[in-house]
């Protein structure tokens, strides 16, 4: 038995990058214990799946929609299985459990900075916008009130730029942000999950830090595609490769590979 | 009472450069069929409030608005909301951008007839830079601490769609999340309900279903009967939404002329005629809920 069980966990052969950072993903609920886990888009969804059926069964996780699930309901067509409602999750409870503090959201931004502030506004100026995007959605909300992770599947300086983001909507750690009286005790930037590496706000004064680096990635890689100046971990290592047991799980919960087509050319997670 | 009245006399319930909020949720359960009605009028100057979606980027491509406040314009599927994006991208309109809780905070303190709501939320953000008029509370207790004090956003009207009313104002929502809705028709001093299915007394005709209203008919001041009314947004549990038509209407943006194509080729007349020009009422009430 214990023989299969170290089976299970040994690093398959191959792996594609958005396996890889599905892994890494999961990693930024850890601990999170009965918490509201959100992953918004492909990978943070599956990541949240991952983290739920391995080291975080407590998490609480909706179907997407506006019902609890206790087990993660697959992407895409379903055939004839049927998610089981724990429970419900409308947009009005989700703001009380924002509000709350009791959430952890991995969200993408279109544009992050030094602090950790974050864009999904509009590009260029607000008043005429280069781009519109979406508008502030829940950002200001989430950061102000609870943890967040964010997932950024083409790191550049278009996304890390060098100044402070167009728009802040989710708040961070730029001291100029807040004045006297304002209460940001609860702004807590976790993870960051990029193409090229993992990142968190463990610097002094929460400056970015590169935790590890992807396979075939360098971290002068990182930084020239970093639009400010990055922190290598003083035990910065290799991103961990997915184990078996995570291979299963992500099949199960993307059973249609709707992860290949999230990063351009859908590379390996080691480049041949 | 009876507070039915017909679609087609929706509009006049409009005037120049009124506060009109519209409920659902972006691509989901938006009062489709009255939009059209106004897209149709020669209402204007709005200021509209709204968890955005199509009927946002419509009512711009339209001209009918002066002044947005919104959370998020999108279709989901379809991210940047066309329309909404080349009025943005023009600049001139007046925007009120807000965080979508912000947004039902601003509704709540309309509904409980108060100047505003402290709250932590937009403090720190952009939301206080592009506000310039919202402004910041100190707690009068002893924490002392500093929350930024949300003004109430009052209607003047509000335009929701829902599956079931009665001729009295009751409605009935039985999709899964009914959003803001409610929160949309107490800020508002008006509110125009539009419905799937209408009965004379859902006492009598659906007494079951009790739970499924959601606010009192006194704050109801017509309903109307527009079955598909939701079209091309989703009625769950009804319909889904239409992608295909939102693709269509998504590619007219960027074609020459584009919106004038649209509105001719569907807004031309009655809903009927709408419905018949985007398949058929049979295709739209067959349209699957999506899957995510």
């Amino acid at each position: 038995m214990r023989q299969l069980d170290s089976e299970m966990n040994e690093t398959p052969s191959s792996y594609t990058l958005a396996e890889l950072l599905i892994c890494a993903a999961s990693e930024a609920w850890r601990g999170n214990g009965e918490l509201l886990g959100s992953g918004i888009g492909t990978i943070p969804r599956i990541a949240l799946g991952v983290a739920k059926l391995t080291h975080s069964p407590a998490l609480l996780m909706t179907d997407g929609e506006a019902y609890l699930v206790e087990e993660p309901v697959p992407l895409g067509p379903r055939g004839d299985w049927k998610p089981r409602f724990a429970g419900m999750m409308t947009y009005m409870r989700v703001f009380d459990c924002v509000w709350s503090g009791k959430r952890h959201a991995l969200v993408g931004p279109t544009q992050i900075d030094r602090w950790g502030q974050a864009n999904i506004s509009c590009l260029g100026d607000f008043h005429k916008p280069k781009v519109q995007m979406l508008g502030s959605r829940g950002f200001p909300g989430n950061s102000i009130n609870h943890i967040n992770s964010m997932f950024v599947p083409a790191h550049s300086t278009r996304v890390f730029v060098e100044n402070e983001v167009d728009v802040v909507g989710s708040v961070g750690y730029n001291p100029a942000r807040w004045q006297p009286g304002m209460n940001n005790k609860d702004v807590d930037l976790r993870l960051i999950i990029t193409d090229l590496c993992v990142m968190d706000f463990s610097g002094p004064d929460h400056a970015i830090v590169v935790r590890s680096l992807h396979p075939g990635v360098s971290f002068e890689q990182v930084q020239a595609a970093t639009g400010f100046a990055l922190l290598p971990a003083s035990d910065i290592g290799t991103t961990a490769a997915p184990t078996h047991e995570q291979m299963a799980l992500i099949r199960r919960i993307d059973p249609h590979n709707l992860r290949a087509g999230v990063l351009k050319n859908n590379p390996p997670g080691v480049p041949a | 009472m009876n507070k039915q009245i017909g679609l087609d006399t929706v509009a006049s319930q409009l005037h120049d450069g009124m506060t009109v909020g519209i409920g659902g949720w972006g691509p989901r359960r938006k009062p489709m069929a009255v939009v059209r009605e106004i897209l149709k009028s020669p209402v204007k100057d709005l200021t509209v409030v709204a968890y955005g979606g199509p009927e946002i980027g419509m009512l711009c491509a339209a001209g009918k608005v002066r002044k947005l406040v919104y959370g998020f314009v999108t279709m989901d599927l379809i991210p940047l909301e066309p329309y909404f994006r080349k009025a943005r991208e023009a600049g001139g309109l007046e925007i009120c951008e807000l965080d979508e809780g912000l947004l039902h905070w601003g509704l709540r303190a309309a509904g409980m007839r108060v100047p505003f709501l402290p709250t932590r939320v937009g403090l720190g953000s952009d939301i206080l830079t592009y506000n310039p008029g919202f402004k910041t509370i100190q707690s009068p207790y002893a924490d002392g601490e500093v929350l930024l004090a949300m003004p109430a956003l009052p209607l003047d009207l509000a335009l929701l769609h829902v599956d079931t009313a009665d001729r009295l104002g009751n409605t009935h929502i039985h999709g899964p999340d009914p959003f803001f809705d409610d929160l949309f028709a107490r800020a508002a001093k008006k509110t125009i309900v539009s419905c799937e299915e209408i009965h004379d007394r859902l006492d009598i005709a659906r007494p079951d279903d009790a739970k499924a209203n959601l606010f009192e008919r006194n704050l109801v001041s017509h309903v109307v009967h527009a079955p598909l009314g939701a079209h091309p947004t989703s009625c769950a549990p009804r319909y889904g939404w239409d992608l295909v038509h939102l693709k269509k209407y998504a590619a007219s943006a960027v074609e020459p002329h584009g919106w004038a194509h649209y509105s001719e080729q569907y807004l031309g007349g009655d809903e009927g005629r709408y419905q018949d020009a985007v398949g058929g009422a049979q295709h739209i009430g067959a349209l699957p809920m999506p899957i995510f």
